[in-house]
């Protein structure tokens, strides 16, 4: 089994994707001649030529717009957008045509579309550089929305993504790229819709939203060594959510956290825990919690910064103080 | 950098057109305007809900741009697309019974008169937010050169949209990607109530494409001869030469800016102008000076307008309402896993 890293994975779910199927072509900033901007697309201009790979000017709305038109002509275009914090000059496309077209239109036309990004701070790019968006995304019927963790997921996911015939938003993580992880040989395909259990556990469910499943895992190893077992639900897939999975877990512990970089009021914590009173009220030991970014707009400083995202000593706090420690 | 060139004359006569092609084109801007005519008393009469866009004083423009294209080709709209629809070929009867919101409407009552739809006819769709045809029809135009086969893409938009960011990005694009992409500006003189020359630097909207080396041209929108020789001209070119073209034409619309406009903001005078220029009466006259066709030739096409018309509306009256519990119908494909909430 080959272990790379995620960047490496995402690389070859397009290379394989583009060498099946010649309707995939990939759009974006920089994805030719600069081999992507985070090297997520590098050598695959080598391979598949500029019909194929095409550096775009930097007009966001337009980038994902010849996307949406393209794919409606029956194309399969991986559009990339450097990071989500620009995704915010192509939501117009993204919410008024990817994710409504169809609808719109009586279910006559057809979106194989995927728009790829990463979001996430920590990296001292302060306001504009930083952002976490995956609640804005989710709020979107019409959009499939996933944020992988790890690089098989990241693979496996995207190969679903360019094979769907849905607008897929796919969210990647600037902290994620140099992680590595096995990735098997001939991966099946990961659909939307489902969580993964990464620990199994009995007294929390912690449920991480894109690299906060990372910090999750984290915090629950050293959890454990103070004798509290956590499961931890990697969430994966926004829209749809898997429920099931969070369902069963949250009435196996009877307690819930869910952490995500984003702001948290209306955030993806928000809707999980609403979801949860509604569905498994009877279920819960103690009130669900949320952690989540502050919200402020990201600081530069890095003290700051640190303080304004999830860390792994506020999820062990957290966890510690909801059971009773 | 290909020259912009401006031609606002309307020759007297000579068209490689046929006395049925004529007609047809006749026909044609009669049953927009009817169409329309009709439409507003059925919004009054409340049978149309929402926005309602109309396309009368516009059909030269609109009748003479498509005439130029090959069933094939594709169009890209905006949310004033009842005639763009109707001169693309779709049925009047479906046209009338999506502003109705029937279930046999060209968008199944999902859309309404902002966003009609036909896959058959290759109308790829009325957009209601400006300017969003022009980036999409970008797209769809990459697509066919992307594949190598011959059809092209006309984007029709208001002279509003060419101040839009987009407008400029999908241009540039086009013209960066050598896109068989046809842009057809309709010049009505109003953004909403804004003139525009109090909108846009550059009025004369088709000066706007020499920063990206696209050829231009501006045209009398009200004259449908006149549109027609110049849209044909610039698709010919766009199709064999792989390159975007675009048209700027005059014209006027003589409603407000949809049903619920006032219509305060121009003077009666500046309207009447208009309305001896109109597109309808000038074609006639052409048409019976020419001896093309004998007033009895045209009189039996407007009574055969107005039983489309009638008819229209009758079917769409008589049309059955979507369903209500098919109301998450086609968020996605058929056999996505997604519930009616995430």
């Amino acid at each position: 089994m080959a272990v790379m890293t995620y960047r490496e994975a995402l690389n070859q779910a397009l290379r394989e994707e583009m060498e099946r199927d010649p309707n995939v072509f990939i759009m974006g900033e920089d994805v030719g001649v600069f081999g992507g901007s985070f090297r997520v697309t590098e050598g695959l201009l080598d391979i598949f030529g500029e019909k194929r790979v095409i550096d775009t000017p930097i007009a966001e709305e337009s980038i994902v717009g010849v996307g949406v038109g393209a794919a409606m002509l029956g194309l399969r275009p991986v559009v990339e957008i450097m990071t989500v914090n620009f995704a915010l000059k192509a939501m117009d496309m993204i919410v008024n045509s990817a994710a409504h077209i169809r609808y719109m239109f009586g279910g006559q036309a057809t979106l194989p579309l995927v728009i790829r990004m990463p979001g996430g701070g920590g990296h001292q790019l302060s306001a504009q550089h930083s952002h976490s968006f995956e609640a804005m995304f989710a709020h979107i019927p019409g959009l499939i929305v996933v944020a992988p963790s790890t690089p098989a997921d990241a693979k496996a996911l995207l190969i679903s993504a360019i094979r769907d015939d849905n607008p897929w938003v796919f969210i990647e993580n600037e902290g994620l790229y140099n992680i590595r992880g096995a990735v098997p040989e001939n991966l099946p395909p990961l659909s939307y819709g489902s969580a993964a259990v990464r620990k199994e556990g009995t007294d929390l469910t912690l449920i991480g939203v894109s690299r906060m499943s990372i910090l999750s895992q984290e915090a629950a190893d050293r959890l454990e060594k103070q004798g509290i077992s956590c499961e931890v639900i990697d969430l994966r897939s926004l829209r749809p959510v898997d429920w099931q999975t969070i369902f069963d877990s949250v009435k196996k512990t009877g307690r819930l956290m869910v952490v995500e970089e984003g702001w948290g009021s209306y955030g993806v914590g928000a809707e999980i825990v609403a979801r949860i009173q509604e569905e498994v009220f009877d279920y819960l030991d103690a009130p669900a919690k949320r952690i989540t970014g502050a919200e402020v707009p990201m600081p530069y400083n890095k003290y700051l910064e640190r303080a304004a995202l999830p860390s792994v000593e506020q999820i062990i706090e957290e966890a510690s103080s909801l059971l009773g420690g | 950098m290909a020259k912009s060139q401006a031609v606002i004359e309307s020759p007297p006569y000579g068209y490689d057109l046929s006395p049925e092609q004529l007609h047809d084109m006749y026909r044609k801007m009669v049953l927009i305007r009817r169409f329309e005519e009709v439409t507003a008393e059925m919004y009054t009469r409340a049978y149309i809900g929402g926005f309602c866009h109309l396309n009368i004083g516009e059909e030269a423009t609109i009748v003479g741009a498509i005439s130029a294209l090959q069933p094939t080709d594709y169009l890209f709209s905006n949310y004033r697309e009842h005639g763009h629809a109707i001169a693309k070929g779709c049925d009047p009867r479906e046209v009338m019974a999506e502003l109705f919101g029937k279930e046999t409407g060209l968008s199944k009552g999902r859309g309404g008169s902002m966003h009609l739809y036909s896959a058959e006819k290759r109308l790829m769709g009325g957009y209601a937010i400006v300017g969003d045809a022009i980036t999409l029809a970008v797209g769809a135009a990459f697509a066919i050169k992307y594949r190598g086969t011959d059809e092209v893409v006309m984007a029709m938009f208001g002279d509003g949209a060419t101040n839009i960011g987009a407008f400029h990005e999908a241009l540039n694009m086009a013209a960066l990607w050598n896109t068989p992409a046809i842009f057809v500006c309709v010049n009505n003189q109003y953004g909403m109530g804004t003139k525009v020359e109090r909108a846009s630097a550059i009025p004369e909207i088709y000066k706007k494409t020499c920063a990206y080396g696209i050829e231009s041209i501006r045209v009398d929108g009200m004259n449908v001869l006149e549109m027609y020789k110049a849209t044909k001209e610039m698709v010919d070119k766009t199709r064999k030469e792989q390159r975007p073209t675009f048209i700027e034409a005059v014209c006027y619309r003589y409603r407000g800016h949809s049903m619920s406009d006032p219509d305060r903001y121009r003077a009666r005078e500046e309207k009447q102008e208009w309305m001896k220029k109109d597109a309808i009466a000038r074609f006639e006259q052409f048409l019976l000076d020419n001896k093309v066709s004998s007033q009895g030739e045209l009189d039996s096409i407007k009574a055969e307008v107005e039983n489309i018309v009638q008819d229209a509306v009758e079917y769409a009256k008589n049309s059955p309402e979507p369903k209500v519990e098919e109301l998450y119908r086609d968020v996605y494909v058929p056999g996505t896993r997604v519930g009616r909430r995430a």
